[in-house]
C-alpha cells in the first residue's frame, strides 16, 4: 500500500480524497497527540480511501479501529481530548451524525462553559457529508445546518485539496471542537497539492473568483457548481465574484459584505435544506448590517425541504445545480 | 459480593472516610434547607445515601486518576476535592462557584482534582471515562478512569457502546453503577431484564462485574481497589456494582412515595454513616471519637454556607466567556 503522500513532490496535482489523509498525517508528524479512531479507517483505508496510508505509517497505536458504535467513538474521543489527546474521530457518513448527537449537541460543545473554563475539547470530527451520488435518503444529506445550530461547535467544510490541507492543519490544531465535513461530491476531484506547511485560519474566506455584478456565497460542493455557473455566465457578459466561505464557525462575515460593497447584489448557494439552512444567517447578517449594500433581494438556492430521493432524476430536482445557480443569478442581475 | 481478602483498613483511615461522609452528609442537607429557603434555584439531585460509594471509591484512587459523574454527583465532586463551599456557592449562583455559576447543581467538576466533570444526560459520560482511560493508555501516565452512574443508565446505549470498546481495547477504566434501585421514579427491577443490571451486563462485554454492599465505605473500598489494581495492570476494565439507596427522590420536586414503608426503613437502618460507625466501634473507637468527627464536619459545612451565602453573584459578563479556548464567544469575524 503507498505511503501518504508527502506534499508536492512528485506531481503538483492531487485529489480531494488522497488531500484528507495527507492534511492528517502532516498533523501526526508533527504532534504525536494527535490519534485516529474510527469505523474501518485503520489496514481498511477507510471506506472512502481517505485514511490510506495512515495506518501503514503511524500504526495501530495511532490509528484505532472501531467497533460500529458512534457514540463510543465520538464519546471517547471527547473524554481523550479532556486529557491531553488530539483525537481525529472518523464518522462515516454525516448522516450517521445523528447516531452520536447527544455528543455533538450536549456535551462536546458545552463541557468547556458550563465547567467555566476548567475543560478544554481539542477534537475533530471527520464526516463524509452531501448528496449528488445517488446514495438514497440515508447515506446523502447535507448536515453542516444541523451543527451550525450548537453553539460551541467549530465547522469547517474545504473545496479543494489544499484547502483540505489546510483547514485540516488548523482544525487539528484548534483546542476548541472542529466538525470537519468532507463532500462526497468532491473526493475524485483534482487541485493543486498543498504547498508544506500549509495551514489556513479557521474563518477566513476565500475569494475563488473575483467578480463585479453579483456575489455567490457558496461552501464546499457549492464552490465548484458556483464557479462553473460563473464561467456560464461569464459569456453573457455577468461577472461573478465566488466567496468560498470555507468555514461555517467561525462565519467570515467581513469577507461576505466587503465582497457586497463591489457587487451589490448577493446569491447564497448551499446544499443543506433551505429550511433552517446557514444560507438564512447569512441573508440575516447583511440585511442586519449590509442592507445599504444592496441593490436586489437576497437570493439563496438551497436542497428542497424533502429527504433525498434515490434516483438521479429525482435528487438533481432538489439539491443545488450549475443551472439552478446560473438561473438564479440571472433573475437577481435583471431585478 | 466480592471473597477475596483486602488489606484491612485501620481505625485512623475509616475515621477520615467516615468524616468525609459526613461533611458530604451536611453539604446536602444544606443544599437541601437552602432550596426550601429559595436560595438555591433550578433543581438538585441529592446523593444522601450514596456517600459510601464516593468517599470508598475515591480513597480507592490515585489524586490524579479521573472521575466521571451524573447529575447526580454532589458527592463525587467533594470525595474528589471540591470543596463544601466551592459547591454550594456554585448551587447558589456565586461567582465563587466551582463553574463559576455557569454548570449548577447538576455539572460540578474540579478538574484540577480529576474530577472532570457531571453529565445530566444519562449515560452519556460512559464513553468519555473509556476516551480518558484510553488517552491514559496511550500516554502511558498509569491513571485510571472511573465512571460514576446509576442503575437507570444500563439501559443507554451509551452504556453497552462505553463497556464494548473498554473491553476490546482493554482501557484502565472502571464502570461504578450506584445501584440505588430506582430509575428516577420507576423501580429498575420493573424495568430491565436481569436483577443486577450493571454487574449481569459485564460478562457479555468481556469483563468482570462485581456487586458490593454500597453502603459500607470499607467494602466499597476493597472492590474498587482491585478493579483499579486490575485496570493499572493493564487487564482492562471492571463493572462495579454498588447496592444503595437514595434518602431522597430522584430531584427535589419528587417526594419518592412509590417506595414502600418498609424498604425506606430497611434501608435508612443501613445508612452508610451508621454503617461506618458500627464499624468503627467495633474497632475500638469511641463515641467521643465519633461524635468529635461529626462535629467538625458540621462546623465545616456551617462555614462553607456562610462563605457561600456572603460571596459576590454571578457576574451576568460571564455568559460571555468560556464557549472557546481563547476565552471567548465570538462566532463570527
Amino acid at each position: 500500500m503507498a505511503n501518504v503522500r508527502t506534499g508536492a513532490g512528485d506531481s503538483d496535482v492531487t485529489t480531494y480524497r488522497d488531500a484528507v489523509a495527507e492534511g492528517i498525517a502532516r498533523e501526526m508528524r508533527r504532534d504525536e497527540r494527535v490519534v485516529c479512531l474510527g469505523e474501518d479507517i485503520g489496514a481498511a483505508g477507510g471506506v472512502f480511501k481517505t485514511t490510506v496510508g495512515l495506518f501503514d505509517e503511524f500504526g495501530p497505536e495511532r490509528v484505532w479501529d472501531t467497533p460500529i458504535s458512534e457514540q463510543a467513538i465520538v464519546g471517547a474521543a471527547m473524554g481523550a481530548a479532556m486529557t491531553g489527546m488530539r483525537p481525529v474521530a472518523e464518522i462515516m457518513f454525516s448522516d450517521f451524525l445523528a447516531c452520536c448527537w447527544d455528543y455533538l449537541a450536549n456535551e462536546i460543545p458545552k463541557a468547556r462553559y458550563m465547567t467555566g473554563g476548567q475543560v478544554t475539547v481539542p477534537l475533530v470530527v471527520r464526516t463524509a457529508n452531501g448528496g449528488g451520488l445517488g446514495f438514497g435518503a440515508q447515506h446523502s444529506q447535507s448536515v453542516e445546518n444541523w451543527a451550525l445550530a450548537v453553539p460551541g461547535l467549530k465547522i469547517v467544510a474545504p473545496s479543494t485539496p489544499a484547502d483540505v490541507v489546510g483547514l485540516m492543519a488548523s482544525a487539528i490544531r484548534s483546542d476548541d471542537p472542529v466538525v470537519f465535513f468532507e463532500h462526497k461530491g468532491l473526493f475524485a476531484s483534482k487541485g493543486a497539492a498543498a504547498p508544506p506547511e500549509h495551514a489556513i485560519p479557521l474563518g477566513k474566506a476565500n475569494i475563488a473568483r473575483t467578480g463585479t455584478d453579483v456575489t455567490v456565497v457558496a461552501l464546499a460542493a457549492t464552490v465548484p457548481m458556483a464557479l462553473e455557473a460563473a464561467e456560464r455566465l461569464h459569456g453573457d457578459g455577468i461577472s461573478v465574484e465566488v466567496v468560498d466561505l470555507r468555514c461555517l464557525i467561525p462565519l467570515d462575515v467581513s469577507t461576505v459584505l466587503a465582497s457586497l460593497e463591489r457587487t451589490s447584489r448577493l446569491l447564497v448557494v448551499e446544499e443543506n435544506p433551505y429550511q433552517g439552512g446557514w444560507g438564512a444567517t447569512v441573508a440575516s447578517v447583511v440585511a442586519d448590517e449590509g442592507f445599504e449594500l444592496l441593490d436586489a433581494p437576497v437570493r439563496r438556492v438551497a436542497g428542497d425541504n424533502v429527504p433525498l430521493p434515490f434516483a438521479d432524476a429525482l435528487e438533481q430536482q432538489v439539491i443545488p445545480t450549475v443551472d439552478k445557480v446560473v438561473a438564479a443569478v440571472r433573475r437577481l442581475v435583471s431585478y | 459480593m466480592s471473597t477475596e481478602a483486602a488489606a484491612p483498613v485501620d481505625a485512623a483511615t475509616l475515621l477520615g472516610w467516615y468524616e468525609q461522609m459526613a461533611v458530604i452528609r451536611g453539604t446536602e442537607k444544606a443544599a437541601h434547607d437552602l432550596f426550601l429557603r429559595g436560595l438555591v434555584k433550578g433543581t438538585t439531585h441529592l446523593a444522601a445515601g450514596h456517600e459510601a460509594v464516593a468517599v470508598g471509591a475515591s480513597a480507592a484512587l490515585r489524586p490524579d486518576d479521573y472521575v466521571f459523574a451524573t447529575y447526580r454527583g454532589h458527592h463525587h465532586a467533594i470525595a474528589r476535592g471540591a470543596t463544601p463551599e466551592g459547591c454550594l456557592a456554585e448551587l447558589m449562583q456565586r461567582h465563587t462557584g466551582v463553574c463559576r455559576a455557569k454548570g449548577g447543581s447538576m455539572h460540578l467538576t474540579q478538574a484540577d482534582h480529576g474530577m472532570m466533570g457531571s453529565y445530566a444526560i444519562v449515560g452519556a459520560h460512559l464513553p468519555m471515562a473509556a476516551g480518558a482511560a484510553w488517552s491514559a493508555k496511550l500516554r502511558g501516565s498509569g491513571q485510571v478512569a472511573v465512571a460514576f452512574f446509576g442503575d437507570g443508565a444500563t439501559n443507554i446505549g451509551a452504556f453497552h457502546e462505553a463497556l464494548n470498546l473498554a473491553a476490546v481495547w482493554k482501557l484502565p477504566v472502571l464502570f461504578v453503577c450506584e445501584n440505588n434501585r430506582y430509575m428516577e421514579y420507576t423501580a429498575i427491577h420493573t424495568v430491565t431484564a436481569v436483577p443486577n443490571p450493571a454487574a449481569d451486563r459485564a460478562a457479555a462485554n468481556g469483563m468482570p462485574g462485581v456487586v458490593v454492599d454500597g453502603n459500607d465505605v470499607v467494602a466499597v473500598h476493597d472492590a474498587v481497589a482491585r478493579a483499579v489494581e486490575r485496570a493499572r495492570s493493564g487487564a482492562g476494565p471492571t463493572v462495579v456494582e454498588a447496592l444503595t439507596y437514595r434518602h431522597f427522590g430522584h430531584s427535589r420536586t419528587d417526594p419518592a412515595t412509590y417506595r414502600p414503608v418498609e424498604e425506606v426503613e430497611e434501608w435508612m437502618a443501613r445508612d452508610p454513616l451508621l454503617v461506618a460507625r458500627s464499624r468503627l466501634l467495633g474497632e475500638g473507637a469511641t463515641e467521643a471519637q465519633l461524635d468529635a468527627a461529626a462535629e467538625r464536619a458540621a462546623a465545616e459545612v456551617t462555614a462553607a454556607v456562610r462563605a457561600a451565602q456572603a460571596a459576590p453573584p454571578a457576574d451576568p459578563a460571564d455568559a460571555y466567556t468560556d464557549v472557546w479556548a481563547d476565552g471567548g464567544a465570538a462566532w463570527r469575524t
